[in-house]
């Protein structure tokens, strides 16, 4: 008997090009079948669940808000499939932003998103350009989804609000930029990243591969 | 540990070539943009930025085919530029896989237009290309005003503020193009590279004539960027990217392996 092929669902709200996030899934998977979606049904059907995000956090919620995904996301995590926030989506997931005045998030991982700063500097005093963008090093854990990643390995980031959750069980990876903020976050069948997998060559590619085939266990 | 310093090499394309002029002369043939683009993926670029120069419609048309093709074999972030004039213009490219799109005369012809887009898109993929040029004489105050049309229209613009209410209007990093330098391989102009990089909070790169790896390292530690694009060095092989990254990494520089 052929095994039923897999499908992983990107969840499209309207906020940016999943274009790159498609191509590098399918790149790395070619065997699965990679949907991007607004349909609930869709997103419930599917074995894994990609939920993206680029923009403004308080433009992302209204969408988020208005169809409904912060249930549906509550739902999908609630079945035990993997499902990965990556950048604003993963912001998303936390308590409250400090972005646009202040917005508050979806509240399923415990956490703050902060600003960098206006004029930032690290303690040695060099100037820190914001947005945080380019390729920073990483320190990870031992969670399924660092298989076959080096230690440090780099990322490609760009974002001017970083991610830091009080509860230290969920760290999955840490990242210095004046300040140490959490670049991976971790619960259960959830994983957030605050990077771009698909923008990060072969490190990022890698990332793909293993939540392509992780089965949501740590 | 530091966040590292950018290498992105530039594809000037015309018509679905890489093209390559010396101050927007003397044009040579460089190849396929798709075949270099990998290229440079395989060999540690960080970023690719392709700058399209093509005048016609028709060859728009082949600029939105060759994109899409480079998106889905490049998985590093991919800007796109030259001829951004319209919010469905930018849409246009980051259906195609662009990350991030270059804004350069649409910028000064209506700066509006940068707002507008950073609202809709993100500052994260707006990217304000800046093309300026030394106007300040030898022993005066040094001065640098942007340039349109290729280098050849002055704006009477002072380029250090135009980059200051770029970045306030939106622009998430600064491309910055020294029109002295592009093409002749005498080195980016360091005095304004450094002037928009103290004076702005976004990302700078700094742009126009490389001709050496010396002139890399320079552009970071005398010129203060954030990261460093160069065409010819590369297409021509004269230099790989991996030898601009261990040239720069003996030198004191942070980059990516």
């Amino acid at each position: 008997m052929t095994p039923v092929k897999q499908t992983v669902a990107v969840i499209d709200y309207g906020m940016g090009n999943l274009h790159s996030v498609k191509s590098a899934l399918e790149h790395v998977a070619p065997e699965q079948t990679v949907v991007v979606t607004a349909d609930p049904a869709v997103v419930a059907a599917a074995d894994r669940v990609i939920f993206p995000g680029v923009g403004a956090i308080r433009d992302c919620m209204a969408e988020i808000k208005r169809l409904g995904f912060d249930k549906l996301l509550r739902e999908q995590i609630a079945t035990g499939k993997p499902v990965l926030g990556i950048c604003v989506g993963m912001q998303a997931l936390m308590d409250h932003s400090e972005e646009n005045s202040g917005v508050d998030c979806i509240g399923i991982l415990r956490g703050n998103v902060r600003f960098f700063g206006e004029n930032y500097h690290d303690a040695a005093g060099n100037h820190l350009k914001v947005p945080h963008m380019g390729w920073n090093q990483v320190q990870h854990n031992d969670h399924p989804l660092w298989a076959d990643i080096p230690q440090d390995s780099r990322f490609y980031f760009v974002h001017s609000f970083y991610v830091l959750s009080a509860d230290k069980s969920l760290v999955a990876a840490s990242c210095d930029y004046g300040v140490q903020f959490h670049a991976a976050l971790t619960r259960g069948n959830l994983f957030a990243v605050q990077f771009h997998p698909e923008k990060s060559h072969t490190a990022g590619l890698q990332l793909l591969k293993n939540f392509l085939h992780w089965d949501g266990k740590a | 540990m530091a966040l590292a310093k950018r290498i992105i090499p530039c594809l000037d394309v015309d018509n679905g070539r890489v093209v390559k002029g010396v101050q927007f002369l003397d044009i040579r043939d460089a190849g396929d943009p798709v075949e270099i683009a990998k290229r440079y993926n395989q060999e540690g670029a960080d970023e690719i930025t392709f700058l399209d120069i093509t005048a016609t419609h028709e060859g728009r048309d082949t600029t939105v085919h060759t994109v899409e093709k480079i998106a889905s074999e490049v998985f590093i972030p991919l800007t796109v530029g030259g001829g951004i004039r319209t919010v469905d213009d930018i849409r246009t490219m980051l259906n195609a896989g662009a990350d991030k799109v270059g804004i350069n005369s649409a910028a000064v012809f209506n700066p509006d237009f940068v707002k507008a887009a950073s609202d809709r898109f993100g500052a994260q993929c707006i990217v304000v290309a800046i093309d300026a040029k030394k106007v300040s004489k030898d022993g005066e105050e040094p001065r640098w005003e942007i340039f349109t049309h290729g280098g050849r229209k002055p704006t009477g613009i002072n380029a250090v503020e135009w980059a200051i209410r770029m970045a306030e209007y939106g622009a998430g990093e600064i491309l910055l193009t020294s029109m002295d330098g592009d093409g002749t391989k005498a080195g980016y102009d360091l005095g304004v590279t450094r002037a928009i990089s103290d004076a702005v909070a976004v990302p700078v790169i700094a742009s126009g004539g490389v001709g050496n790896l010396q002139h890399l390292v320079d552009g970071v530690t005398l010129g203060r960027a954030d990261a460093v694009l160069a065409a010819s060095i590369f297409h021509f092989r004269e230099y790989t990217v991996p030898q601009a990254k261990e040239f720069m990494r003996a030198q004191g520089i942070e980059v990516r392996l």
